[in-house]
């Protein structure tokens, strides 16, 4: 159905459970796609097993010219980047009480500052094609506040009040600018969870099961088809009915 | 017109879908032309493709006409 032959998507966070889903999902649907990431090894790994189309361009997103430098890298290899998923995070969970300004200033940075600028070097391109999609994946707890993530939430909930300012401002462009916001999903970080952790999260999930990646993927498809063209400033909730809004 | 004036016309009456004779030398972007502010940050792009020029944002934000944007490009070109 989402045919995205033609197409050049830059995802950030590559090399992760989900951002990893996110790619296959758009190359799966005929996207060429820039795997993008701090680690090559595993980047270079998920190239390897997409075959053709499949491009790696390692950044480390809390280096502000690296970030700057990133699209123009993607637009070199692919032509263009026409679709930009920015899926990368890292967590420094602790207390607010015990939050240093630190832990707070590298998920903000990270998280947010990081996706503002990819944004931001995307759209040229974007707005001269009459065509873009942006895909930022917050978080539930953007939604609705997790204990020990005041950083975290705070930075997904600020790529959600971002994500509806851009889409105001480039929706007569044909870019249309939105949020996927994964409740519990299994991925590397989950797995490290001992039963009696999985049991009280499930607890709260009506679904009672954990998410799939591909799950996420397939969200971020449907966000980057033409289909989706009508579709900007939402954010898409997957997350089993654990937050229902 | 000097032949910058015509490449800066075309660029303004292709994207802006004006009429030629409404370019005119103090003919304002947003208030005579129709623009939106996104359409004066898209006209200072094309204008920099064009031209191969950089037109830094400050400077971008003195383009209010079609005759500032000849100075200016006659200038920086």
């Amino acid at each position: 159905m989402f045919d995205l032959t033609g197409k050049s998507a830059l995802v950030t966070g590559a090399s992760g459970g989900i951002g990893g889903a996110i790619a296959r999902a758009l190359h799966g649907a005929g996207a060429t796609v820039t795997l993008s990431g701090t680690r090559l090894e595993p980047l270079q790994a998920l190239a390897d097993e997409l075959g053709e189309r499949a491009h790696v361009l390692t950044c480390n997103l809390a280096d502000a010219a690296a970030v700057e430098a990133l699209p123009k890298q993607a637009v070199e290899a692919m032509g263009s980047v026409d679709i930009l998923v920015n899926n990368a995070g890292i967590t420094r969970d602790n207390l607010f009480m015990r939050m240093s300004d630190e832990e707070w200033r590298d998920v903000i940075e990270v998280n947010l500052t990081s996706t503002f600028r990819l944004c931001r070097g995307v759209l040229r391109g974007m707005m001269k094609a009459r065509w873009g999609r942006i895909v930022n994946i917050s978080s539930v707890v953007g939604a609705t506040g997790n204990p020990g993530q005041g950083n975290y939430a705070a930075a997904k909930a600020g790529m959600v009040g971002m994500s509806k300012s851009l889409a105001y401002e480039v929706a007569s462009r044909g870019i249309t600018v939105n949020c996927v916001a994964p409740g519990f999903i299994t991925t590397a970080m989950t797995d490290k969870l001992n039963d009696d952790q999985k049991g009280k999260i499930l607890q709260q999930v009506p679904a009672g099961r954990m998410g799939d990646a591909d799950e996420i993927g397939a969200a971020v498809l449907y966000l980057a088809s033409p289909e989706a063209g009508y579709v900007t400033g939402t954010t898409l909730h997957v997350n089993g009915g654990m937050a229902m809004i | 017109m000097s032949d910058i004036a015509d490449r800066v016309k075309k660029i303004v009456v292709e994207h802006l879908g004006v009429d030629e004779d409404k370019v005119t030398e103090n003919a304002s972007f947003i208030d005579d032309l129709g623009a939106d502010s996104l359409d004066t940050v898209e006209l200072v792009m094309a204008f920099e493709e064009e031209f191969g020029i950089e037109i830094p944002d400050d400077a971008a934000e003195t383009i209010q006409t079609f005759g500032d944007a000849v100075k200016f490009i006659s200038e920086a070109a």
